[in-house]
Order: structure tokens, then C-alpha cells, then sequence
């Protein structure tokens, strides 16, 4: 093959495998999508007993979960211009704090949870199917949507680990850094569907 | 057109970007409390989507990215938007 | 002279140089096997039902089991055979040679969509045979009683979320692969019309399935912790478990036959000596039906309790979706006229697609109108539609892709008399087995049933007898095609004097596809 296909693979390459990762991105939107469709219907048929439900949530804990996921974002993006620049070590200490970050997301979910099924709202349990249907809606909404958005979390946060170990081991390097900017793709995704469960759940007030 | 590969986003603009990004959360957490009724949530997608483009136009590159990828964009949004439209014809009249 | 790709030599030897291979031409042909073996197994689960149905009265087995009967035949036909169908295998083979690409954007993401697929079928299949054994549902999994069926239906279901998984990645391979690497010279313009189908195809497979992926995910979650989306005792909506499949499950059906109307697209000009009539129009149609099937999905529930003026908005829409369809169509009958015509079997199977789907189609009007669906909904006059559209056409376009692309994948030719000889009993027992439903359905036969009236047993009786000859132009069909894979003649580079880029190469490819890359400066279909 001649050098200049060559290099015009190597070009179309970079672009094809953003290109294909944002193709990517687009199905999780309607993954999502898809859960924000029941939200929105049920939230429309059931809005008083959806404030209801709202009040119990911990405003708190969402609103510093949601400055954590940005926070994680600003250090994903950082790390790949850090990348650019040559910067291994910055680079890395970057991958790894955005990983820290998830895991302190995680572990705020976790608390969450569970002090909500201490006080016995989980699908499915006596308490809550005593209670409006509206309610027993939002919970379970809370739980399959932030749950399933905490799954993305934790595959998020496995893949940026991959990416910091190819990082130390110098495979993704300044001219070749795709795989990271992909997954601060994903990554950011992530933190955007955060950003729209954030009011529906916690500032339904 | 060469894109992005050769372009680095200063850090200034980034830790701008997430500054604005906490204030919009501080102002969306307040806008809840001012019990607007239906409009409170109107007014929280409104400032969550300012917060997504901020996102998508900042940290995920769109911002240098050829059109194309500016354009499909559009797709998936468009996509939802007639899925839960169409789907609201129902529950709205039924 | 290059050797075929048949005997480059792979990574690993043997089965496994198949297994894990990254070639789209080995993947193409992976998913040709499996998905055409999952088709054998669901016509013998369709003869299987006829066979309880030749007359009224309970006769072979119990109602229980006729419904698991019809559930998996669905089921396999739907998710393990036709929507993989042509993009997976003709797809996946054939797109990349017709752009001049090497192969797609992301191989090493193409295998993992045929393990995703195997694996998806594995559990559909392992669900028949444990826990409270084969689903019984319907392939369309209605709440309430899927979630309340003792039958394995999380298993199943999560198969078809695994097949999902499969059909999206795919999607976006083909996807990436259109935009990124045609050939020099390769415009959008002088693409194949079977690509631009392919195109438009891998956009509803990228948009819809994860709706259907998080649907089924809901029913597995419902059965499993009693969320209650579903459930109106905890305030839940059992017609939006019908709209969000719907909402996958109608551009599905644009998945199963956009990429046979490309096949079909492809094959006309080529056995007509003469450009195709309309090329904007027809590549412009598949982009509309991509996108308006994404807005007729009410229609398939009509009798569901939806609002009046939904069920009106999707009346209006479904008739809006005729249109790009209708002017393929016209194009395709405006590009035969004049030409110089040569009824090959691909040409034939074609001829039958056109003739076959009109009818489908047309019956489609009548259930898009709400007063006659009332009418007809739930009965065998749907079954026969779909059927018509489903097999009559997709099936049938599937098949004339078979023919004409096979001296391109296998270096061999078929049996033409045979072929055709296939093709007359495939003809003649598909319309007594599905025609004969038409009159059943408008008659008040319920679909799905084990049993019925009297009254209804003549037309039963040909539709079963016509399932048989059916088979048999099956039988004989892939005969051909089989046989022909060992012993047909070879059919040399170029067979039918064709002039889009995939037949500018070796029948077989080399493993590289082109010797160098191909610089392309006239459009597909010139014949002058």
C-alpha cells in the first residue's frame, strides 16, 4: 500500500473510532431514554404523589453526587489534554482521581440506598405497597433508573482503570490517545444522565 | 478539514467551564424551592440541558469536531423527543 | 494471481480460524450458517403447528404446548433469523466489497456481535429445557402474563437482550464503516443501493434496540422484585409495556426488509442490462422509511384502549409510511421497462418479492385503517399480512440475494433448473399456505389459537397442505445451494457481467478484498 493511504488510514481511523464510540453514546441515550419515557409518563399521571415521593429524598447527598460526577468529568477532560502535552504522570494522577471520584459516587449511592431500605422503600416491600401508587412508582423508578445508571458508574470506572494502566505502560501515549478520549466519552455521558436523574428525583419539591 | 487531534483545550477554559457548571446545580437546586408548581420542572430540564451542552460542547470535544458529528447529534435527541411525544398522545387523551 | 480468503491463513487453525476470525467475508458467512440454521428450526416449529391444525379438534398435543409452539417459532424468526438476516450475513459480507473497503471499522467488534448473537441464542434455547420450561407467551411477551407465567421467560428474554446487544454493535460497525472507509472516488452518490440500505438499516438497529433492550430488562426486573411499571395494582400501565415494544418492534420489521428491498435494488439493473430508474429516489426512500417507521408504532394496538386520538395519529401516520415504499416500487418496475431482461433466478425470486409484498403491503392499508383493523385485529388476516411482508418479502428478497451474490462468496454457481424448480414449489406453497389465512382471518379466526370451528376447516386444510409444498421448495432450494457448494461448477470472477465494485474482485475475494485499493470513478449500475 502506498504511504499516503497508509497515512489516510491512519487518519480515518482516529476519526472512525470516535465517530463509532459516539454511535455508541447514542444508543445509551436511548437506552435511558427509554426509562426517561416511563418516568415522564408516570410522573405526568401521578404528579402530586410524585412530590410526595420526592420529599424523601436527601437533596444532600444528590446535589454533592452531582458535584462529584462533574468534578470527575473536569478531571477526565484534563487528562486527556494532559496526554497531548506529553504529560504521562499528570495524565495518570488525573485517570486515577476520576476513578476516586466514581468511587466516592458509589459509595454515597450506597448509603443512600440502604437508608432507604432501612426505612423500608424497596420494591416490593410491605411499607411501600401500603402506600400511593405514585410513590410505589417513584421508588421504583429511583431504584431501576439510578441503579442501572450506578452499573455505568462502576463500567465507566473499569475502563478508565484499563486506560490508566495502558497509560502507565505506554500504550496510549500523546499521538496515540484515542482509546482514552473515547472512554472520557463514555465517561462524560455518564456524568450527562446524571445531570437530568439529579432534579427529576431529588428537586421534585 | 483536520480536526481536533492537533487542538488542546487550555485548563482555564475546563475549570470555567465546571465553575459554571456548579453554579448551574446551585441555581437548579434553588429554582426547586421556589415552588413554581409544574414550571419548576420545566425550569430544572431547561438549566440540566444548559448544563448537558455545556458538557457535550466542552469536555466532549463537539466544540472542535467536524459538522458531522455536530449534526448527528441530533438524531438520537430527535428520536426520543418523537418517542415520548407520539407515546403522550395516549396518555395525555386517554 | 491472489488466493481466496478461503485459504489465507488464519490466526488459528481449524474451526477456530472461524471462531475467531475478524473477517467480515468469515463473519458474513458465520452469520449465514447459524441464522439460516435457526430458520430450519423455525420451519419445522411452523409445520409443526400446521400439522395440529389441518383439522379441527385437539389432535397431536396439549393447547399448552401449541402455545409454546408459537411463541418460539416467533421468536427464532424474528430475533435469531430475519432481523440479524441480510445485514449480519449478506450485510457483513457483501457491504464492505461494494464501498472498496478492506474491511469494517471495527472487526475485532463484528466477532464479538456473532458471539453476542450465539450466546443470546444459547439462552433462548437452554429456556425451553429448564426452569418452568419453553415461554408461552408470544414472541411479543404482553404483560400481564409474562410476568405472571411460571414458564422460563427471564431466560429467554435475556436472550433476545443479548441478540439486541449483537444487532446494535453491528449497527454502528456499519455505520462507522459507510462513512469512514468507501473507496477514493466512492461517493454517496455512486454507492449501491444495497449499501444505502444497509445504511439506512444499521440507523434503526443503532436507535431502537436499546428501547427493547431496557423493555425486556423491565419484564425480567418486574418478574423478578415486582417493581410494578407494568402492574395497575401498584399503579403501573400494561399499555405502555405495549408501546415501548412497539416501539422497537415496528422499525424492526423496517430492519427486516429495507435490506431486501437493497438486495432487490441491486439485482434489477443487472438482469435488465440498465441503470436503475430513480437512484436518489429510491436511496432517499430508504431514509424515510427509516425514519417514518419510528412513527407508526400505535398501529399493532389499535385495540389496546390507547386514546382515540393517538389510534388517529398513527392511522394517519401508517398510511404516510406507504409512500417511500410504494415509489421503490414504481422505480423498480420503471427500471425493467425497456430493459434487456433475462429472468435468472435472481431476477425470478425478484419478480416474486415485488409481486408477493405488494400484497402484503396492501393488506397493510387495511389494518392501518382503524374501522377495518377493529375487524381484523388479532385474527389470521394479521398473520397472513405479516407473513406476506415478513417472508413474502423480506424472505423471499433474502433469497434472491442468496442466488445472485453466491458465485461472488463461494467461486461456484447453483443448478439453474433446479433453482427455479425450487422457486415454483416455494411459489405455489407459500400463497396456499398464507393466502388461504387471508380468508380465515376475515372470516373470525382468531390467531393463536390450538383450535377452531368447524366452519373454518377447509381453508385450514389448504394452508397445512401448502406448508408441505412449501417445505419442499425449501428442501429443494437449499439442496441446490448446498450441493452446489461442493460440487457446482466455478463460476469466475464476474458471472453476471455486473458492474458494482464487490464483482471488480476474485469470486471468492482474496482476504485483503481488492489487490489494491479500487479507485472508482462511475456509478454502480452503468450498463451502456
Amino acid at each position: 500500500m502506498l504511504m499516503t493511504d497508509m497515512a489516510h488510514t491512519e487518519q480515518r481511523d482516529y476519526i472512525g473510532a470516535k465517530l463509532g464510540m459516539w454511535f455508541f453514546l447514542f444508543t445509551e441515550v436511548l437506552l435511558f431514554g427509554g426509562m426517561f419515557l416511563v418516568y415522564s409518563v408516570y410522573r405526568e399521571v401521578n404528579t402530586a404523589d410524585f412530590h410526595e415521593a420526592g420529599m424523601e429524598m436527601n437533596v444532600v447527598i444528590g446535589a454533592v453526587n452531582t458535584i462529584i460526577l462533574l468534578t470527575s468529568s473536569l478531571t477526565m477532560a484534563l487528562s486527556i489534554s494532559a496526554i497531548k502535552k506529553g504529560a504521562k504522570n499528570s495524565s495518570v494522577l488525573l485517570q486515577a482521581a476520576t476513578v476516586l471520584l466514581g468511587i466516592a459516587f458509589l459509595v454515597n449511592k450506597y448509603f443512600e440506598w440502604s437508608d432507604h431500605i432501612r426505612h423500608g422503600f424497596y420494591p416490593n416491600s410491605p411499607q411501600l405497597l401500603a402506600m400511593s401508587h405514585g410513590k410505589i412508582l417513584f421508588f421504583g423508578l429511583y431504584y431501576v433508573m439510578t441503579g442501572i445508571h450506578a452499573l455505568h458508574v462502576l463500567i465507566g470506572m473499569s475502563v478508565i482503570t484499563f486506560i490508566l494502566v495502558l497509560t502507565i505502560r505506554g500504550t496510549v501515549t500523546s499521538s496515540d490517545y484515542i482509546k482514552l478520549e473515547n472512554a472520557g466519552l463514555f465517561w462524560h455521558l455518564v456524568d450527562v444522565i446524571w445531570i437530568y436523574l439529579f432534579p427529576l428525583f431529588y428537586l421534585i419539591l | 478539514m483536520e480536526e481536533s487531534k492537533n487542538h488542546i483545550t487550555g485548563t482555564k477554559t475546563y475549570v470555567l467551564v465546571w465553575f459554571v457548571l456548579l453554579c448551574l446545580t446551585g441555581l437548579t437546586i434553588e429554582a426547586a424551592q421556589l415552588k413554581m408548581g409544574e414550571w419548576s420542572m420545566v425550569a430544572n430540564i431547561a438549566i440540566a440541558s444548559a448544563k448537558a451542552s455545556l458538557v457535550l460542547w466542552f469536555f466532549m470535544h463537539l466544540r472542535q469536531e467536524k459538522r458531522l458529528f455536530k449534526l448527528l447529534i441530533f438524531v438520537p435527541l430527535i428520536t426520543i423527543s418523537i418517542i415520548i411525544g407520539l407515546t403522550f398522545f395516549d396518555i395525555w387523551y386517554r | 494471481m491472489e488466493t481466496s480468503f478461503y485459504n489465507a491463513p488464519t490466526r488459528y487453525p481449524g474451526l477456530f480460524g472461524w471462531i475467531f476470525t475478524t473477517d467480515h467475508k468469515r463473519i458474513g458467512l458465520l452469520y449465514l450458517i447459524s441464522t439460516l440454521s435457526f430458520f430450519a428450526v423455525g420451519v419445522l416449529l411452523g409445520l409443526t403447528m400446521r400439522l395440529e391444525l389441518i383439522r379441527s379438534g385437539t389432535h397431536f398435543y396439549s393447547a399448552q404446548t401449541y402455545n409454546s409452539l408459537f411463541t418460539l417459532h416467533g421468536v427464532i424468526m424474528i430475533f435469531l433469523f430475519i432481523i440479524p438476516g441480510i445485514p449480519a450475513s449478506l450485510g457483513n459480507f457483501i457491504m464492505p466489497l461494494q464501498i472498496g473497503a478492506r474491511d469494517v471499522a471495527f472487526p475485532k467488534i463484528n466477532i464479538l456481535s456473532w458471539w453476542l448473537f450465539m450466546s443470546g441464542a444459547a439462552c433462548a434455547i437452554t429456556s425451553l429445557f429448564t426452569g418452568g420450561g419453553a415461554p408461552d407467551t408470544g414472541w411479543t411477551f404482553y404483560v400481564p402474563y409474562s410476568v405472571r407465567t411460571g414458564t422460563n421467560i427471564s431466560l429467554a428474554v435475556f436472550g433476545v437482550f443479548l441478540i439486541g446487544m449483537s444487532s446494535t454493535l453491528t449497527g454502528m460497525n456499519f455505520l462507522t464503516t459507510i462513512h469512514r472507509l468507501r473507496a477514493p472516488g466512492l461517493t454517496w452518490k455512486r454507492m449501491t443501493l444495497f449499501t444505502w440500505s444497509i445504511y439506512a438499516t444499521s440507523w434503526i438497529q443503532l436507535l431502537a434496540t436499546p428501547v427493547i433492550a431496557i423493555t425486556l430488562l423491565l419484564i425480567i426486573l418486574e418478574r423478578f422484585f415486582g417493581v410494578g411499571f407494568f402492574d395497575p395494582a401498584k399503579g403501573g400501565d400494561p399499555i405502555l409495556f405495549e408501546h415501548m415494544f412497539w416501539i422497537y418492534s415496528h422499525p424492526a420489521v423496517y430492519i427486516m426488509i429495507l435490506p431486501a428491498m437493497g438486495a432487490v435494488t441491486d439485482i434489477i439493473p443487472v438482469f435488465s442490462r440498465k441503470n436503475i430508474f430513480g437512484y436518489t429516489a429510491i436511496a432517499a426512500s430508504s431514509l424515510a422509511i427509516a425514519f417514518v417507521g419510528y412513527l407508526v408504532w400505535g398501529h399493532h394496538m389499535f385495540t389496546s384502549g390507547m386514546s382515540d386520538t393517538s389510534r388517529i395519529i398513527f392511522s394517519f401516520l401508517t398510511f404516510l409510511v406507504a409512500v417511500p415504499s410504494g415509489v421503490k416500487i414504481f422505480s423498480w418496475i420503471a427500471s425493467m421497462y425497456k430493459g434487456s431482461i433475462k429472468v435468472d433466478t435472481p431476477l425470478l425470486f425478484t419478480l416474486g418479492f415485488i409481486f408477493l409484498f405488494s400484497i402484503g403491503g396492501l393488506t397493510g392499508l387495511v389494518q392501518g385503517a382503524l374501522a377495518t383493523d377493529l375487524h381484523v385485529h388479532g385474527t389470521y388476516f394479521i398473520v397472513a399480512h405479516f407473513h406476506y411482508v415478513i417472508f413474502g418479502g423480506a424472505v423471499m428478497g433474502f433469497f434472491a440475494g442468496l442466488h445472485y451474490w453466491f458465485p461472488k462468496m463461494f467461486g461456484r454457481m447453483y443448478e439453474e433448473h433446479l433453482a427455479k424448480l425450487g422457486w415454483v414449489f416455494l411459489f405455489i406453497g407459500f400463497n396456499m399456505l398464507y393466502f388461504s389465512m387471508f380468508v380465515l382471518g376475515w372470516e373470525g379466526m382468531p390467531r393463536r389459537y390450538y383450535d377452531y370451528l368447524p366452519r373454518f376447516n377447509t381453508p385450514n386444510l389448504v394452508s397445512t397442505i401448502g406448508s408441505w409444498i412449501l417445505a419442499m421448495g425449501l428442501i429443494i432450494m437449499f439442496y441446490n445451494l448446498i450441493h452446489s457448494l461442493f460440487a457446482g461448477e466455478a463460476s469466475g470472477d464476474n458471472p453476471w457481467g455486473a458492474a458494482s465494485l464487490e464483482w471488480q474482485t476474485t469470486s471468492p475475494p482474496p482476504v485483503e478484498n481488492f489487490e489494491t485499493t479500487p479507485v472508482v470513478t462511475k456509478g454502480p449500475y452503468t450498463y451502456t
